[in-house]
């Protein structure tokens, strides 16, 4: 089991050690969808959403196979089961609450089998948090990603004036951006143990 | 050229440079830069990832005739996911030090989209054979790609190759380069180099349709 404080959890997952920066998880999204600050902050907040779901069916997967003792099913297991997860909760979002789903909907089956998500639910397991800790842990990385994505795509938009070679446009103006951010990052690393 | 033109040693060869994964088509970007810190840990992880890649491009083939299309994906991440959890643990056996290092990669193999891409867009719709050279080719191209990134990020950050020591100690190491921004660097300078080896390519090919009419 794992004692750190809920907040120094928080803000190792969203600052110290941020999924996208530091881990280089989700960056197909990351890249992909950075391009426009709008849809930027809605795919955060769609990643975030089912960082909670897929934590908290990573819990209770775990508590099931250390009940029966096979550990070798824990990659398989996780990945159907929050995948079909999602995709529920994508169904009852879409009959309660439209207005939401329209909001975040289109990219919630791009993100099923996201290795932002994967990551998330291994890391969880693998350091033996709680129920609690799970969850702020999914909080932390959720913020974290999202921060990451808003800022790449203020960066991005500013880019997109400037007067950028042409063989560097695109992709590698994408990554060198990255690394800047990501070495930015960097300077959080005093702040938790 | 048409589908059934392309020879089997194309079908090897196009994973090498003309559809490297890693540095034309940007697929696979999570390993190629998280365990590329290392040249010992990019070559791991590449020859991991092309088992899995082989393997599943081989049953996929082979079952082609008898999954359902409306439960494709979810056949194929179940036949990826036995696979990686068996190198996974083989992975642990052979050098529990290595599998330590790359920590949870070796799982997340599982959700590279390389892998799901290869087996929906070329297994899923060709013979054994075709399926295993594809395989064998993107898989070779992919680990070429991370050994390329993690020469560059090793020998620069390090001063050191698969861990020996290459220079004299006064050579002052670039830290940047094994901290994570540093494959952000090393994966962008790559994607220049090719890029522009490519403009050239088809700056010459120009040249020599005008001068050959």
């Amino acid at each position: 089991m794992n004692d750190a404080s809920h907040w120094s959890i928080f803000i190792n997952a969203a600052l110290i050690n941020n999924f996208v920066l530091a881990y280089f998880l989700g960056l197909c999204p990351f890249f992909g969808v950075s391009a426009k600050l709008e849809t930027a902050v809605r795919m955060g907040g769609a990643v975030s959403f089912v960082m909670l779901v897929a934590s908290v069916c990573a819990y209770s997967i775990n508590l099931l196979l250390d009940a029966i003792n096979a550990p070798y099913l824990r990659i398989i297991s996780y990945i159907l089961v929050i995948a079909s997860t999602v995709q529920l909760v994508e169904m009852l979002l879409k009959k309660l609450s439209p207005a939401t789903f329209r909001a975040m909907g289109i990219y919630l089956p791009l993100i099923t089998t996201n290795c932002a998500i994967f990551g998330l639910a291994l890391f969880q397991t693998n350091r033996g948090y709680g129920f609690t800790r799970a969850f702020v842990y999914a909080l932390g990385a959720g913020a974290g990603f999202a921060l990451a994505l808003v800022l790449m795509a203020g960066v991005r938009e500013k880019l997109d004036l400037a007067n950028v070679p042409a063989l560097v446009k695109g992709t590698p103006a994408a990554l060198i951006v990255a690394g800047i951010l990501s070495m930015s990052f960097m300077g959080f690393a005093g702040l938790g143990r | 050229m048409a589908r059934n033109q392309i020879t089997t040693t194309d079908e090897f060869v196009k994973g090498l440079w003309r559809d490297n994964p890693v540095f034309v088509q940007v697929l696979g970007l999570c390993p190629a830069l998280a365990v590329s810190n290392t040249a010992i840990n990019a070559l791991t992880m590449g020859l991991a990832t092309s088992f899995v890649l082989v393997m599943s491009g081989i049953s996929v083939s082979a079952l082609r005739n008898f999954i359902p299309r409306e439960a494709r994906i979810v056949s194929y991440i179940c036949i990826i996911a036995s696979f990686v959890t068996a190198v996974d643990y083989v992975i642990q056996a052979i050098s529990l030090e290595l599998h330590r290092s790359l920590g949870a990669f070796i799982a997340l193999i599982v959700v590279n989209c390389l892998i799901l891409g290869r087996a929906e867009a070329f297994a899923s719709k060709n013979s054994l054979g075709r399926a295993v050279l594809d395989g064998l080719g993107m898989g070779v191209g992919f680990t070429f790609a991370l050994l390329w990134i993690g020469v560059v990020r090793e020998i620069l950050g390090s001063g050191s190759l698969f861990g020996f020591s290459l220079f004299p100690g006064s050579f002052q190491t670039w830290t940047v380069m094994v901290l994570p921004s540093g494959g952000f660097f090393a994966m962008a300078m790559w994607l220049l180099i090719v890029d522009w080896i490519k403009a050239r390519e088809a700056a010459t090919e120009r040249t020599i349709e005008e001068v050959t009419p």
